[in-house]
């Protein structure tokens, strides 16, 4: 039987990458120590900063938001409805559990709703618009880019967290490495600083495996929607975490080497821009003419854009 | 199922899918048999988590926890 390196009492986890093996309290333990450990490596924020998590009802978010007010962490959440239903009422049922976690801690959850506010869910603005292709998550993902920032910026947050762990960021960069996409690859990193208009992003989740969230919420006893969101079946993102979990299981610590010399190589300076003397590479931002918030091409940004196309209209003016 | 065979088999359990695999195994390598990746998955018994390395008890009932999220 396998036993906790800590006290020897049998162990619920083993994580090979690490030779390390935990019982329940002292995974519980270690999993909130290198939270505060990775917030503090790459000086995410501090106690005297507001923190918004963007909160979906799954493991990650509810993970970290239970860390970071664990940890002391002045944290509240972002519950963003999408108006996705799949047969299975997924939207309802993220927002309900949610709502449920903040209420039981007593913590504050901000909630927009996207077929409220716009007069359109996701489903909807993707099958209106030339975006995705009937699949809905390239606008799902500009969708909660931008009202994550929105409410971050409108509503005095220092910074923004998401739940991105490991498997998330090493299948991000796979995908990007494959294509060579030089001007992504140079912006991932456990913190973006904020620009104007654009708040600063965080990932504290990010050195842990994504069977390491899941058992934390587990062992945690948070409830968290199981249930894969519909239309991710068949997603690029959960093709790369199998193919990259095959290879973790021939090779264990592959991922956390890959991400890990990525972001060395990136600190000694390897992504330069040809363009610049000296610097990273740089995404030149502007600022959008219809909604203020930052965009890679002068004029309107793509969420805008994308309302205009579909013809939808905040109904409201406050979140 | 016979009680001889329950001896010495065990029982994976994934959502509504339930596969018998040969007891004794380690839980890794009978997720392996059943054509899916360890790595993507973390085991229940009786409720409570174990590592993966652990032996297939015979007539015992694995529940499987995909971990793999996104879109």
């Amino acid at each position: 039987m396998r036993r906790c390196k800590k006290c020897g009492a049998p162990a619920v986890i083993y994580m090979r990458q690490h030779r390390l093996g935990l019982c329940k309290t002292h995974f519980l333990e270690w999993f909130v120590e290198q939270t505060e450990r990775t917030i503090r490596r790459y000086r995410m924020f501090t106690r005297e900063e507001k923190v918004l998590v963007a909160v979906s009802g799954g493991k990650d978010s509810l993970s970290v938001w239970d860390v970071l007010v664990r940890l002391g962490y002045q944290a509240d959440g972002l519950y963003i409805a999408l108006g996705i239903d799949g047969g299975i009422g997924y939207s309802a049922a993220s927002q309900r559990l949610s709502e449920k976690f903040a209420a039981e801690r007593g913590l504050t959850l901000h909630i927009v709703d996207i077929p409220g506010e716009y007069g359109l869910g996701v489903p909807e603005l993707a099958r209106r618009s030339r975006r995705g292709k009937g699949k809905p998550c390239s606008v799902c993902g500009l969708v909660k880019r931008h009202e994550m920032n929105r409410i971050a910026h409108d509503m005095g947050y220092d910074v923004l967290v998401t739940g991105h762990n490991l498997d998330d960021e090493v299948a991000v960069l796979f995908g990007n490495v494959l294509q060579w996409q030089m001007g992504y690859i140079v912006r991932q990193g456990p913190v973006l600083p904020a620009e104007p208009g654009l708040a600063r992003k965080a990932k504290p989740l990010v050195r842990f495996y994504e069977r390491e969230t899941a058992a934390y919420a587990l062992l945690r006893g948070i409830e968290y929607i199981y249930d894969e969101c519909p239309f991710a079946q068949g997603a690029k993102s959960i093709y790369y975490k199998e193919l990259l979990n095959r290879l973790e299981e021939d090779r264990p610590g592959a991922k956390l080497q890959f991400y890990i010399n990525f972001l060395k190589a990136k600190e000694e300076g390897w992504f330069r821009d040809p363009r610049a003397e000296d610097g990273p590479v740089r995404v030149v931002l502007h600022r959008c003419e219809s909604c203020g918030q930052p965009t890679t091409a002068p004029g309107k940004c793509a969420f805008c854009r994308l309302m205009d196309q579909v013809g939808a209209r905040p109904t409201t003016a406050e979140a | 199922m016979s009680q001889d065979k329950q001896e010495k088999t065990a029982t994976l359990q994934l959502r509504d899918k339930t596969y018998t695999v040969p007891a004794g195994l380690r839980i890794r390598e009978a997720i392996r048999r059943i054509g899916l990746t360890p790595e993507s998955y973390l085991a229940v018994r009786d409720g409570e988590l174990v590592p993966d390395d652990e032996r297939l008890r015979a007539g015992e009932v694995i529940r499987l926890i995909a971990v793999i999220s996104g879109g």
